[in-house]
């Protein structure tokens, strides 16, 4: 019995103290100021977002801003779970454009309207027009963007002179093709494309592929249209594509993977996000730097293929610092934010995509000229609510709206990988993935 | 409990009449030992567990809030009658089995080569064990990236050293990266419980076989070998448990595809993908009776030193 | 003849053994090199290197991750012995109903994958307001290791001689002296093994720590995946962020490593 007190004792003891240790930690931070808790994804510009953020706790005092940076995945479920339960942990959360529509018509991210076109200075018209269509529900916004892309096709100048090759500014999908094949040596790859499982990697490129193919993930009335004729040969394009001429080992590669390749000038040809051309020319990192081309996304029966994305700071509904955290969203995407990034961390890495005066911008012109008019061009000229050949009842392009297009676009891309090892055909790997796509369209009606 | 039925020893007859006289008194101060970590565990372990058989009779889906009502065993019927559980049944034991066998076989094949005296024995130990203590996050993109990269890896940059060509590791053999990568990350542990069964061996039976003429082979098969027979299964036993929980390789490196999709990762797809909590609910569930199936199965007949051990 | 063999077999383990390491080794290489460096192709032997990207690691705050992690881990662990050891002495040395279904049970509580139990907890840690809490997470992780060390530690137990116990009992000791005064010294190296592996499976826990915490009770594990970086070159840098990560454990297992071999030997079977 004895022993069992003691134990009891110790055991109190131990609970009490880390009780109290964790208390003191958590009275230090809460003291009288604001801190607010940022969940972010961890990219480049994101990066430099955390590194600057001292810039608005000065301009700001008695507010701080502490960052989660997380991997994609992880940032997914953490956000997910914890807006959709409302617990409330963080106060600005990082949202793709996938998701804003539907978190906003689930009402759980503050509706920011008012409190951008109140702010003269804010400027909410400069905003990119495709893009902030993307974050708005019946005319209410509720996300800004950070930063924004569309895809394009991005090649290796040196190599197409050495092969004596050219490449028109709006190339369609089968002279590409025909250059891969050329261009695919022993010592670099025809062409880059992701192969990664997922629905935000290999199914970002190839449902541009598809769509231009005159293909689509649902037709107007939630049909699955996956094993359609159109949207084979979209894949089988694809798949053939990355055989003959694509990057070795494809399903290991998704953005990351393609531009260090690229960087390394072992790829002579690269369909991806509009992004990328300022890491490839960034002199520090890359060998290509200066090398590069830039023309739009290649096509076969639309006239544009580049697909739409932003990466959003939005307010839950549950945050308890919803005044500062909607200073900080509204800081971090105005134009003097811009020009701090610039001033201090470089020109090309100004977060591009979101405003129309960053392409006005005389130095952010000077030192992103190779990338910067196209960008702007692509971006403007991609139509979300009708990227194919047919209407679709969502709005976005490399994706569809729905919450179980996630699950539908990971589970398909798990299957198209098989056909692209060879373990499967493409017909027999989307005849599977039909019964999936329909099973998650049955839900919408 | 099954009952066996085993004569008694000297020490059990003995320790029956001890244990006789204060019997009650023992018992209720044992139980009392046991009780916190039996509290404690039922707490934080079984609690949980309840909430999920809840949650898997739900219709769930977290985008989907104003929809969550009771569903019966809906979830389960998705479960028994859709196309994922038996592949995924079937991954995970063909990677789980691999890697134990695998691992357990290097490890046995580690223990002896490190059980003999050379220069440098402590420091050769020491580097073998680290593996095991890396992080597996850290230790999966440590090597999608440093090892198997096609272009960058080291294990392809060997491979053109002798003249082969280099292996698209993750999109031709999903599953051989899994195994090979949990392998190298087990084969430490498995080491580490077999050596030190090598060591408990006592020296002087060992040299009595030498003199009496028993060659190293076959002193190794018929007095090593059955030695070692409680430490291999502990090691099986415990590497099953920890390997049959990977994640991490998996979604750094295949993502599921090709035969890698096993409980583990497709519990997480259908919860953090499918965002449908009843479905990942009622997957978890099947998937905790099926394991506490075979382990019972395999407690009670392969692993006798887990019986025995149970009465002294 | 006998000598040649024997140098044979020693240089074959080495290079196995070093076939082994290699990886961490060219980790700990790739850290300290330049990110160009670090990815460039084909794989650079020689490199510059330096210590700028643990600098990098450092700014971005890595020191409050890492005293997060050793309060959740060495927290966990002692109080996983503090459950473990009587419970196990019990089992082992007492009289006591239904041992196999005790152990069992205790065995049984680790089948559950993490992925199918993270969000009941989650919604149970969110209703009482334990969200982003170190000390929840530490009891979490206990309730991970005990099954483990319970069953170790029973192990060890069994391998102290009986008439140790009872000398002591028939010399008047009561239960209490019985314990701490006549088993615990014999039983150290199995504590040290158990402690230890407890202490490595908290401290490299990564899915409870990425959904449970945000940022007060963040550990190691979710702030190196950060490094990853989604835009970019970021090999150095991630492995000088595991680098530090991993050098705890690695230093601890290499520390304690005759513990943990005589530990297991002791202990890991009756």
């Amino acid at each position: 019995m004895l022993v069992k007190k003691r134990l009891l004792i110790l055991g109190a003891g131990l609970v009490v103290t880390t009780l109290a240790l964790s208390g003191c930690a958590g009275a230090g931070a809460k003291s009288q100021s604001v801190t607010l808790t940022l969940a972010t994804v961890n990219n480049p510009q994101m990066k430099d977002m955390e590194q600057l953020k001292g810039t608005f706790e000065k301009e700001n005092p008695g507010i701080k801003v502490n960052f989660v940076q997380m991997e994609e995945g992880d940032l997914r479920a953490a956000v997910t779970a914890d807006v959709a339960s409302g617990a409330g942990q963080y106060d600005v959360v990082t949202v793709g454009a996938y998701e804003v529509p539907q978190w906003g018509a689930q009402g759980w991210l503050k509706d920011l309207t008012s409190t951008l076109k109140n702010d003269k200075s804010y400027d909410v018209g400069d905003i990119l027009p495709p893009v902030r269509d993307a974050l708005s529900v019946d005319g209410k916004q509720y996300a800004v963007p950070f930063y924004g892309e569309s895809s394009i096709l991005m090649y290796n100048k040196e190599m197409f002179a050495n092969a004596g090759l050219t490449i028109s500014d709006h190339p369609t999908w089968q002279e590409v093709a025909a250059d891969a094949k050329i261009l695919n040596t022993a010592d670099h790859a025809g062409i880059c494309l992701r192969g990664k499982p997922g629905w935000g990697d290999l199914f970002a490129p190839l449902t541009t592929v598809v769509q231009t193919f005159g293909g689509a993930w649902y037709d107007s009335k939630w049909k699955a249209q996956v094993n359609s004729p159109a949207f084979v040969e979209g894949v089988n394009f694809y798949v053939d594509l990355l055989k003959t001429a694509g990057e070795k080992d494809p399903v290991s590669n998704s953005f990351t993977e393609c531009l260090n390749q690229l960087s390394a000038g072992k790829v002579a040809m690269w369909y991806d996000a509009s992004v990328a051309a300022s890491i490839l020319e960034d002199p520090k990192t890359s060998k290509v730097a200066g090398k590069m081309g830039y023309v739009h996304a290649p096509v076969y029966k639309t006239k544009e293929s580049g697909w739409l994305w932003s990466w959003n700071l939005a307010v839950p509904k549950t945050s308890k610092n919803a005044d500062a955290a909607e200073k900080f969203v509204k800081w971090a995407t105005s134009k003097d934010y811009q020009q701090l990034v610039g001033k201090t961390l470089g020109w090309t890495r100004v977060p591009p995509g979101a405003r129309t005066s960053t392409y006005s911008i005389p130095e952010y012109k000077e030192a992103a000229k190779a990338f910067a008019p196209i960008t702007l061009d692509v971006m403007n000229s991609v139509n979300p609510k009708q990227p194919g050949l047919k209407p679709q009842p969502w709005v976005g392009i490399q994706y569809v709206t729905i919450p179980e297009f996630q699950d539908v676009g990971n589970q398909v891309a798990q299957l198209v990988a098989d056909a692209i090892a060879g373990r499967t055909t493409v017909k027999e790997a989307l005849d599977k993935g039909q019964v999936i796509a329909q099973a998650a369209g049955d839900k919408q009606k | 409990m099954t009952t066996t039925i085993e004569v008694p020893t000297a020490t059990q007859v003995h320790r029956a009449t001890q244990a006789g006289i204060a019997h009650k008194k023992k018992a209720r101060a044992s139980r009392a030992l046991v009780l916190p970590a039996l509290v404690f565990s039922v707490i934080l372990t079984q609690v949980p567990f309840l909430v999920t058989i809840y949650f898997s009779l739900l219709n769930w889906n977290q985008l989907r809030p104003s929809e969550i009502k009771f569903a019966w065993f809906k979830n389960y019927a998705v479960v028994f009658t859709g196309p994922d559980f038996l592949p995924s049944l079937f991954a995970t034991v063909v990677i789980t089995g691999s890697s134990v066998i695998l691992s357990l076989l290097l490890g046995l094949f580690f223990a002896v080569l490190l059980d003999r005296k050379f220069v440098g024995r402590g420091l050769a130990r020491t580097l073998m064990i680290t593996p095991f203590l890396v992080m597996p996050a850290a230790a999966a993109l440590i090597w999608k990236w440093s090892l198997l990269d096609v272009n960058v890896g080291m294990v392809n940059w060997a491979l053109h050293l002798v003249g082969l060509s280099a292996i698209a590791w993750n999109t031709d053999l999903p599953v051989v990266t899994i195994i090979m990568m949990l392998t190298w990350q087990y084969t430490p542990f498995m080491m580490l419980i077999l050596l030190a069964g090598l060591q408990s061996q006592s020296r002087e039976v060992l040299e009595a076989a030498s003199v009496d003429g028993a060659g190293p082979w076959r002193t190794f098969q018929w007095m090593t070998l059955p030695h070692l027979r409680q430490y291999i299964e502990i090691a099986t036993l415990l590497g099953s448990i920890m390997l049959l929980q990977a994640f991490d390789p998996i979604a750094i490196m295949t993502k599921g595809t090709g035969g890698t999709k096993t409980l583990s990762y497709l519990l997480y797809e259908r919860a953090f993908i499918g965002l449908d909590v009843g479905q990942a609910a009622a997957f978890g569930v099947v998937t905790v009776a099926v394991t506490i199936g075979v382990a019972t199965i395999a407690l009670r007949t392969l692993f006798k030193v887990f019986i025995n051990g149970g009465e002294r | 003849m006998r000598k040649i063999r024997s140098t044979l077999i020693t240089a074959a383990t080495w290079v196995l053994v070093a076939i082994f390491f290699f990886p961490i080794a060219w980790m700990v290489f790739t850290s300290l090199k330049t990110e160009g460096d670090a990815a460039s192709i084909p794989p650079k032997f020689i490199a510059a290197l330096s210590f700028d990207q643990y600098a990098i690691v450092f700014n971005r705050g890595m020191g409050s991750y890492l005293l997060n992690s050793l309060t959740a881990s060495v927290g966990s662990t002692l109080l996983v012995l503090l459950l473990a050891i009587p419970a196990a002495y019990a089992l082992s040395i007492r009289p006591i109903k239904r041992v196999q279904d005790v152990l069992f049970f205790f065995i049984s509580t680790r089948f559950l994958p993490a992925a199918a139990s993270i969000l009941p907890v989650f919604f149970i840690l969110k209703t009482i307001g334990a969200l982003d809490n170190i000390t929840a997470l530490g009891l979490l992780y206990a309730a991970m290791n005990l099954p483990i060390a319970v069953w170790m530690m029973r192990s060890f137990f069994n391998e102290v001689p009986l008439e140790i116990v009872e000398a002591a009992q028939i010399d008047g000791a009561n239960l209490r002296t019985e314990l701490v005064r006549v088993v615990l010294p014999i039983l150290l190296p199995g504590i040290a093994a158990v402690a230890l592996i407890c202490f490595i499976f908290s401290w490299n826990e990564y899915f409870l720590a990425t959904l449970l915490t945000t940022f007060q009770a963040r550990t190691t594990p979710p702030f190196l995946a950060s490094f990853v970086d989604g835009r970019g070159q970021f090999l150095a840098v991630l492995s000088a962020a595991s680098t530090l990560a991993v050098l705890p454990v690695i230093i601890a297992g290499w520390v304690a490593q005759k513990q943990l071999v005589r530990g297991l030997a002791m202990g890991a079977v009756k």
